[in-house]
C-alpha cells in the first residue's frame, strides 16, 4: 500500500503540488491525469524523491520514503519514462539487468530474470538479448524500458507518460500489454498521463490533478458518471461520456441468450466495440464468443439500457 | 572502405622500412643530399628517435587527457559550473601561447632536454580535449540521464557508468586532434635537445641536406596519418556501438 500524506511542493510562492493525499492499494493501477502544469509529474517524481517534497511524506508499506537515501529508495521503485531512456551503450540484457546488478544479484539469477522478462514482453531472448537499443523499433525500446523498470520486482512501478512517444496503433497495443502483465505479476503501478482515454482504459482508479490539487480520485466509471468539478467534466469530454462509459463494460456483463447474425465479438470486448460493430455493419445485435463457442448475443437495446444506467 | 584496406598496410610497411631499414632509401634520397655528403642520418638510429618521439607525445597527451577530462568533469558538476569560464580561459591560454615560446621560457626552469618539450606539448594539448569533453558531458541524452537517476544510480555511478562512456566518442575526437598536433609540434623540441625525429629535420636544415629533412618529415608525417586513422577507426567503432 502506498500512502501519500498531504504532500506539497512549492517553488517560491507557487505550489506545484498542493497538499495532495491519496492511498494506492497494492496490485492496482492508479493513473494520475491532468493538463500540463497540473503538478501530476511533480507528484509522481516526489514518490521516488527525484523531487524532494517541501512538506508531507510518502509511505510505502508503512515505511516513510524519507528514511533511506534517495538512490537506495529508487532501487526499490521501478521507473519508466517517455522516450524509454535506455542506456545506448548497453545491450538489451544489460539495460534490463541494471537494477539487479546494483542490488548485487548473483549472475545466473540476473540472466534468468532478463530472459523471463523478455519472454513476458514477447521478445525472443536469443534474438534480442545482445542487441543495442538503437537496433530496436520504438515499440521494442519502450517494452525494454518497462522490463528494466520491473526487473528487480519493485514494490511499486512509476511510469511518466510511458507511451507518449509511441504512434497510436502501437500505443494501444502497449497499453493492453501493460494491463495484461500487471494482472499477471500483481504489480502496483502509478502512471502519469495527459490522456483521459488512456487513464480510463488502464486505471483501476483515476486521480485527476488541476492546478496542483487533487480534484477527484475515484474509479473510472465514477469519474465519467459523476465528475467532481467542471474541470474533470471537461477532461472527460461531454460528447464522449456515454462512449467512455460503454468502453468500461465488458460484453460478458450484458450478454443474453439468443442468436445473432454476422461476425462474433469476444466476451471481454467492451460495449463500445459492440456498438461500433452494430453501427458499422447495420445489425441490431452481435453474437458473443467465449473460448471459441458462441455464448449468446448483445443487442443495441441492451447497450442503450446500460448506457442510461450511467454507472 | 577498399582504398583504406590497401592504403593502410602500404603506409605501415613504408613507415617500418623507413625507420628500421633507412639504407633501402639511399637511391631515392641520394639526389637530394649535398655532393659527397651523407644521404642517411646515422648519428642516432631512426628507430630510437621514433620511440622517444612517440613516448614524449604519449606522455604529454596522457597527462593532458587526465587533466583536461578531470577539469571537464569538475566544471560540468552543478557545484563546479561557476568555474567553467575560468577553466576555458586557462586552457585557451595554453593553446594561444606558441609552443616555441613555451620552450624558450621553460628551458631556464627545466634545463635542456625532454622537460620543456613535455610542458609545451601538454599545455598545447589541453584545449581540444577539454572543449570536447565538456561538449560530450553537457550534451548527454536527457531521457537517459533522467532514467539513470530514476533507477537508483548514485552520482558517482552515473558519472562512471553512463556519463563518461557516453561522452567518450566526442572526447576521443579531442584527444585525436591533440595527439596529432603534438606529433608535429614535438619536432621543434629538438631545438632544445629533446630526442625526437625533429633532430633529423634540424640536422638537415643546418647542413642544407634535403635528404635528412625529407627522412624526418616523412617519418613524422606517416606516424601522424596512421595514428590519426587508428583513432578515427576507434571512434567509429564506439559510435557504432552506441547507435550513432
Amino acid at each position: 500500500m502506498i500512502e501519500i500524506d498531504s504532500i506539497t511542493k512549492a517553488y517560491g510562492a507557487i505550489k506545484a503540488v498542493d497538499a495532495v493525499s491519496m492511498t494506492v492499494e497494492t496490485g492496482t493501477i492508479t493513473v494520475i491525469v491532468g493538463t500540463s502544469g497540473s503538478g501530476k509529474t511533480t507528484l509522481l517524481r516526489m514518490i521516488n524523491r527525484l523531487e524532494e517534497p517541501t512538506s508531507g511524506e510518502v509511505r510505502i508499506n508503512g515505511d516513510s520514503t524519507l528514511s533511506v537515501k534517495p538512490h537506495i529508495l529508487r532501487r526499490r521503485i521501478g521507473y519508466a519514462i517517455q522516450g524509454h531512456g535506455l542506456f545506448p551503450h548497453y545491450t538489451v540484457a544489460r539495460n534490463i539487468a541494471a537494477v539487479p546488478r546494483l542490488l548485487n544479484w548473483p549472475k545466473d539469477k540476473i540472466r534468468a530474470r532478463v530472459d523471463e522478462l523478455l519472454e513476458l514482453f514477447s521478445m525472443d531472448p536469443a534474438q534480442f538479448r545482445n542487441r543495442y537499443p538503437a537496433e530496436l523499433s520504438g515499440g521494442q525500446q519502450q517494452r525494454v524500458g518497462v522490463a528494466r523498470a520491473l526487473a528487480s520486482r519493485p514494490d511499486l512501478l512509476l511510469m511518466d507518460e510511458p507511451f507518449g512517444a509511441l504512434d497510436p496503433i502501437i500505443r494501444t497495443r502497449a497499453q493492453e500489454d501493460l494491463r495484461h502483465i500487471q494482472r499477471r505479476l500483481g504489480s502496483t503501478i502509478m502512471l502519469v498521463t495527459h490522456d483521459m482515454e488512456e487513464a480510463i482504459r488502464l486505471g483501476d482508479r483515476v486521480a485527476v490533478m488541476d492546478g496542483g490539487k487533487l480534484v477527484q480520485y475515484a474509479p473510472p466509471a465514477e469519474i465519467i458518471a459523476k465528475p467532481a468539478t467542471g474541470f474533470v467534466a471537461d477532461m472527460v469530454g461531454d460528447v464522449e461520456r456515454p462512449l467512455r462509459l460503454l468502453s468500461l463494460v465488458p460484453l460478458s456483463e450484458v450478454v443474453e441468450d439468443g442468436a445473432a447474425e454476422g461476425e462474433p465479438l469476444p466476451a471481454d470486448a467492451s460495449l463500445r466495440d459492440a456498438l461500433s460493430a452494430c453501427l458499422w455493419t447495420g445489425r441490431n445485435a452481435v453474437p458473443v464468443m467465449r473460448d471459441g463457442a458462441t455464448v449468446g448475443r448483445v443487442t443495441l437495446t441492451a447497450i442503450r439500457e446500460r448506457a442510461e444506467m450511467r454507472a | 572502405m577498399t582504398p583504406g584496406l590497401i592504403l593502410r598496410p602500404l603506409l605501415i610497411l613504408l613507415l617500418l622500412a623507413l625507420v628500421l631499414r633507412p639504407e633501402w632509401f639511399i637511391p631515392l634520397f641520394a639526389p637530394l643530399a649535398p655532393e659527397g655528403g651523407p644521404v642517411i642520418y646515422t648519428r642516432s638510429s631512426l628507430l630510437s628517435l621514433s620511440l622517444s618521439h612517440l613516448a614524449l607525445v604519449a606522455a604529454a597527451s596522457a597527462a593532458a587527457t587526465v587533466v583536461a577530462v578531470t577539469l571537464a568533469i569538475l566544471v560540468t558538476r552543478p557545484a563546479g559550473a561557476a568555474f567553467r569560464p575560468l577553466s576555458r580561459t586557462i586552457t585557451n591560454m595554453g593553446q594561444t601561447f606558441p609552443p616555441v615560446a613555451v620552450l624558450a621560457l621553460a628551458v631556464p626552469a627545466l634545463g635542456f632536454g625532454a622537460g620543456p618539450t613535455l610542458v609545451a606539448l601538454f599545455l598545447y594539448g589541453l584545449l581540444p580535449i577539454f572543449e570536447n569533453a565538456v561538449t560530450g558531458l553537457t550534451t548527454l541524452p536527457p531521457a537517459t540521464m533522467e532514467a539513470a537517476r530514476g533507477i537508483g544510480l548514485s552520482r558517482w555511478q552515473r558519472l562512471i557508468k553512463v556519463e563518461l562512456p557516453l561522452a567518450l566518442p566526442v572526447t576521443l575526437t579531442g584527444i585525436r586532434l591533440s595527439v596529432v598536433i603534438a606529433l608535429g609540434t614535438a619536432t621543434i623540441g629538438s631545438t632544445v635537445a629533446a630526442r625526437t625525429l625533429g633532430e633529423v629535420i634540424i640536422a638537415g636544415l643546418l647542413t642544407s641536406n634535403t635528404a635528412f629533412v625529407l627522412q624526418g618529415g616523412l617519418a613524422v608525417g606517416l606516424f601522424a596519418v596512421l595514428i590519426y586513422d587508428a583513432l578515427v577507426q576507434l571512434e567509429r567503432y564506439l559510435a557504432r556501438r552506441m547507435g550513432g
